[in-house]
């Protein structure tokens, strides 16, 4: 219970942090991408304040070893590049270039822009789905939760 | 540059970082959110309790921005719906085939220095910048 409900507010605080960053507004998000056009580079910085701190969140937690609510820190051990690995952020980033969209904003999106949100939720938990439909995703699904 | 807003974007930045290095600290899991989405599309399991709850939590912010007595950010979609439905199914796939976004590999990922996540997150901003440079300047869409 106490994981579901700091789970519950973690998720708002990052939803909350999307809408102040200007990150849940695709337009933002493409003129961050547009770097030929009308460039506005407010995104790195949203980057810069969340990469910021939650690198000295990561060596906190290292540091105090067991999580709060937790048995243990559960982060994904891989360090190696592999094909699928590109190719799975290729196939994202067009994705996300030509709506401005990723994953979080779109769920925040949800009740602000609720017909684009949800045409695009739906259509990216279709793709999520897709995924687990292919033969070869199966050897990596024993480790799904380890993953990034 | 138009519409530049260092300011909010470092203060929703360090928000999110903030979120981020909570979820570790208390509940030991990377706030990456493709991959607590996708493990909603499992079969239930002890975990569906908490990723339904990060998820419930994204989803409702907008509500509790507004019933701190602010009013929403200027947000717009500017995707046609056949559009939006192409970069869904791209995104969602990208995210899971690729084994994280954004979130888990952009600010986790890189707050760990992990190199997967920084090869994930050069190649997936290369491509955007791509995919926005060609939508934009040569086809126009």
């Amino acid at each position: 219970m106490a994981k579901t409900t700091s789970a519950f507010a973690v998720g708002l605080l990052f939803g909350l942090g999307l809408l102040v960053s200007g990150m849940a507004d695709p337009a933002k998000v493409l003129a961050f991408l547009d770097v030929t056009g009308r460039w506005d580079p407010s995104l790195a910085f949203v980057m810069a304040g969340a990469v910021a701190v939650s690198a000295a969140g990561y060596r906190l937690a290292l540091r105090r070893g067991r999580p709060v609510l937790a048995l243990r820190l559960d982060v994904p051990a891989r360090r190696d590049l592999d094909g699928r690995l590109i190719a799975g952020a290729a196939v994202f980033g067009i994705g996300w270039g030509l709506a401005g969209l990723c994953p979080g904003p779109a769920l925040t999106l949800l009740t602000v822009a609720p017909t684009q949100a949800v045409t695009f939720v739906v259509a990216m938990v279709a793709g999520m789905l897709m995924f687990r439909l292919l033969p070869s995703a199966a050897p990596e699904r024993a480790v799904q939760g380890a993953e990034a | 540059m138009d519409g530049f807003t260092p300011v909010s974007a470092l203060v929703g930045g360090a928000m999110i970082g903030t979120s981020a290095a909570l979820f570790l600290l208390l509940n030991g899991r990377i706030a990456g959110i493709s991959g607590i989405l996708g493990g909603l599309l499992a079969p239930p399991s002890p975990e569906t309790g908490w990723r339904a709850a990060f998820v419930a939590g994204l989803v409702l912010a907008p509500l509790a921005y507004a019933g701190l007595g602010r009013s929403l950010p200027p947000v717009t979609v500017g995707a046609s719906f056949p559009l939006l439905i192409l970069a869904g199914l791209l995104v969602g796939f990208g995210a899971r085939l690729g084994g994280g976004c954004t979130s888990g590999h952009g600010v986790c990922g890189i707050g760990r220095g992990s190199p997967r996540s920084l090869a994930a997150t050069g190649t997936f901003m290369a491509v955007a910048v791509l995919t926005v440079l060609v939508a934009r300047h040569l086809v126009g869409a």
